[in-house]
């Protein structure tokens, strides 16, 4: 699915990514922790094609294809969806607006007709049902006056209908209260899937008692420390960063 | 950073889509301006005497005017002199009494400008005058407004069929002396739409005009004037695009509205003159007077605007709230790209009791644009329990643009009210990137943002109208990417 092979990136002057080498294949879920100003975030943000990074070395292939090549709407409509730590709010425009935007751009990249209105509203009623959102959010303006709870559940909200094919979560469980942190680790689980990988940045163990990871990756200083399975996101709960990172 | 910058400068470039020219022989009176020529425009349009000596007096006037100068705006001295005064298509000199008689190349020059006057004549059920440089050569519709007892036509013809209601009302808002370009106008006006609703009745579809300017150094000084009576109502829209000229071109405008008792005038522009070139060059000078009345008890006016084009737009549409309990609204959203200077805004004058006013302003600048908003509210002394709220919110696209805000208020009645709200805010790469990364396209990501911020003013313009003024705002902001 993603092979990311010794991934260099800065911002400005600054080296965030130090060689990053990380193998995620199809149907696999992989967590990614770290502590503060790793570059936890930086990674998901490079993924996603964000202005802000240059990369300076190594290569990304996604499928076959040349990820680091492709403007950040030719990732998302090939199916890489990134859920944002901090969505942002577009006032004036409708959340149904985006919805149905962002799916006949994936649509239309696929050879598609667009979608007729009563399917749409069809499927995003299913997809409200499933992360226990009400209708009226379908007709806020995307993210204005959003509690950070509900900008989580509606990013959620969005890979459900996008069903993409390697979702990166970025801090996805930072914000949340334990009932709302439920409800977002279930609209994962549902999406979980044989052709389907997840790339899950975390500062926290909590999000992966919910979503439990095949493999844990240990992000420290721009490169990957450490690798495991799931008891290494255990281990690190007891020990902390530090201690982990001391020893390797 | 500047990378992105420069992205969204590319984003918003973008070619103007009307900016042919049409290849048609035209009647052009040389440039200059004197007495004669003032006579001789009122002789082209076999004007009575009354007419013509009016035009007159206001020509004196005008010569002991100077230019105004308090704007916002950065503009060369203009040359009347070296601009013509009157230019028109040369068909039969009379003008053409229907479709048929039409020059096919100005049918044509319509068609391009998406205004196909025939199959909008026979589907939309909007009735349509189209103004060509300086005479008007078809209305539509006019039967059907004719049962209903309105009456829509060019307003040289107004001045021969409804005399006693021209010279009743011409200059009776926007007087003669107003100011420069207003009287300037008023000497030398060519053409324009007249609109008159009788008592008790609602005009049964939208009237609109379109205004374009063909030849080359001609100036555009159309007069629009619509009278509601009581209870009458009518909802009217312009439209306005002209060739690409390396000069500049002078359009200077006047619109007077009159609305007596429970009357309802609602009055919509799309106005997409040609902005200029990158570098500044040409482009339309857009130096309008546009002025409602609110004579009646519980009468309203209703002004939106989209402002996409011209060099310069200097222009206040205002309302003179005369009625008790009467509503004075202004709707606006003007876009100032490349070197575009926009200075916009609007006054509501409360005389009368319990007045209302709203005014939500939405100005967007991107590249060099500058865009100014300006508007005053005036509360007189006997304006009980006036009221009145506005809105100011500012767009910026890059970082070479500016907004500027100047709003006057002057209160001379104590119960009255007055809000002001104002916001400034910046197209954020984050929202471009966060649209982009659910799979839209730049453009539409921008477009989107764009037409969320533009949200509360679309809302007010005619239906038929809103999905225009959407296209034209995404076709204005639209351009290659980077």
């Amino acid at each position: 699915m993603l092979e990311i092979k010794n991934l260099h990136a800065r911002v400005g002057d600054k080296p965030i990514l130090k060689g990053i080498n990380l193998s995620i294949g199809t149907g696999e879920i992989h967590a990614i922790m770290g502590p503060n100003g790793s570059g936890k975030s930086t990674l998901s943000s490079v993924l996603a094609g964000h202005d802000d990074y240059e990369v300076t070395d190594g290569e990304v292939i996604y499928q076959g294809e040349n990820l680091l090549e492709m403007e950040p709407e030719e990732r998302a409509r090939a199916g890489v969806f990134l859920s944002f730590q901090y969505p942002v709010e577009v006032p004036g425009v409708k959340n149904i607006y985006l919805l149905k935007s962002a799916l006949n751009a994936k649509r239309a990249h696929q050879g598609q007709e667009e979608i007729n209105p009563v399917e749409f509203l069809k499927l995003v009623r299913e997809k409200l049902k499933l992360m226990k959102m009400d209708e009226a959010f379908l007709h806020r303006n995307i993210n204005e006056g959003f509690s950070g709870g509900e900008k989580k559940r509606n990013e959620i909200l969005q890979m459900q209908l996008l069903e993409p094919s390697l979702c990166l979560l970025d801090e996805t469980d930072s914000g949340l209260d334990v009932d709302a942190l439920r409800i977002v680790g279930e609209g994962i689980n549902y999406l979980r899937a044989e052709q389907r990988s997840f790339v899950m940045v975390t500062h926290y163990q909590r999000l992966l008692d919910h979503v439990r990871p095949d493999f844990v990756h240990v992000l420290a200083d721009g490169q990957i420390k450490a690798s495991g399975d799931f008891s290494l996101a255990q281990r690190l709960e007891k020990e902390g960063y530090e201690g982990l990172l001391a020893e390797a | 950073m500047s990378s992105t910058e420069t992205k969204v400068d590319d984003l918003v470039d973008r070619e103007y889509a009307a900016g042919f020219v049409t290849d048609i022989e035209s009647d052009t009176f040389p440039p200059g301006l004197d007495e004669t020529v003032v006579r001789a425009i009122s002789a082209k349009k076999g004007e009575p005497e009354w007419m013509t000596q009016w035009r007159l007096e206001a020509f004196e006037k005008w010569k002991a005017m100077s230019s105004p100068d308090w704007a916002h705006l950065n503009i060369p001295p203009i040359d009347y002199q070296s601009i013509s005064y009157y230019s028109a298509p040369k068909n039969p000199d009379d003008a053409p009494k229907s479709l048929d008689e039409v020059d096919p190349k100005l049918l044509e020059t319509y068609d391009k400008l998406g205004i196909p006057l025939l199959e909008q004549q026979m589907l939309a059920g909007v009735a349509v005058d189209a103004v060509f440089d300086s005479v008007s050569v078809v209305t539509t519709f006019k039967d059907k407004l004719a049962e209903a007892g309105v009456v829509f036509c060019p307003l040289s013809e107004a001045v021969h069929s409804h005399p006693e209601l021209v010279k009743k009302y011409l200059g009776s808002v926007v007087p003669v002396e107003d100011n420069y370009f207003a009287c300037l106008n008023s000497a030398v006006f060519s053409d324009g739409s007249f609109v008159y609703v009788p008592k008790g009745v609602r005009c049964p579809m939208e009237l609109s005009t379109y205004f374009r300017i063909n030849e080359q150094n001609t100036g555009q000084f159309e007069r629009t004037l619509i009278i509601c009576e009581d209870q009458a109502h009518v909802s009217y829209l312009e439209g306005c695009t002209a060739p690409m000229r390396d000069e500049n071109q002078l359009h200077a405008a006047v619109v007077e509205l009159v609305a007596l008792e429970d009357a309802e005038i609602k009055y919509s522009t799309v106005q997409n003159w040609y902005p200029g070139d990158d570098e500044g060059r040409g482009g339309i000078y857009n130096f309008v007077t546009k002025r409602a009345e609110c004579r009646g008890a519980r009468s309203k006016v209703s002004w939106t605007q989209l402002e996409t084009g011209s060099a310069v737009t200097w222009k206040y549409p205002s309302c003179v709230l005369l009625g008790d309990d009467s509503v004075g609204e202004f709707y606006s959203v003007a876009v100032s790209s490349k070197q575009q200077q926009a200075d916009t805004g609007t006054k509501m004058i409360h005389v009368g009791k319990n007045t209302r006013s709203t005014i939500i302003s939405k100005g967007i600048s991107a590249q060099k644009g500058q865009n100014a908003y300006r508007g005053l509210v005036r509360m007189g002394a006997g304006a009980e329990n006036a009221r009145n709220f506005t809105q100011c919110d500012s767009l910026l696209i890059g970082d070479q643009c500016g907004a500027h805000t100047f709003p006057y208020i002057e209160a001379k009645n104590p119960s009255a009210r007055v809000e002001h709200e104002a916001t400034t805010s910046k197209v954020s790469d984050d929202q471009l990137f966060y649209l982009r990364q659910r799979g839209i396209s730049e453009e539409d990501a921008l477009n989107m943002i764009v037409n969320g911020f533009c949200k509360d003013v679309f809302q007010k313009l005619p239906m038929e109208f809103a999905v225009e003024a959407e296209a034209l705002l995404g076709i204005t902001l639209e351009g290659a990417v980077g």
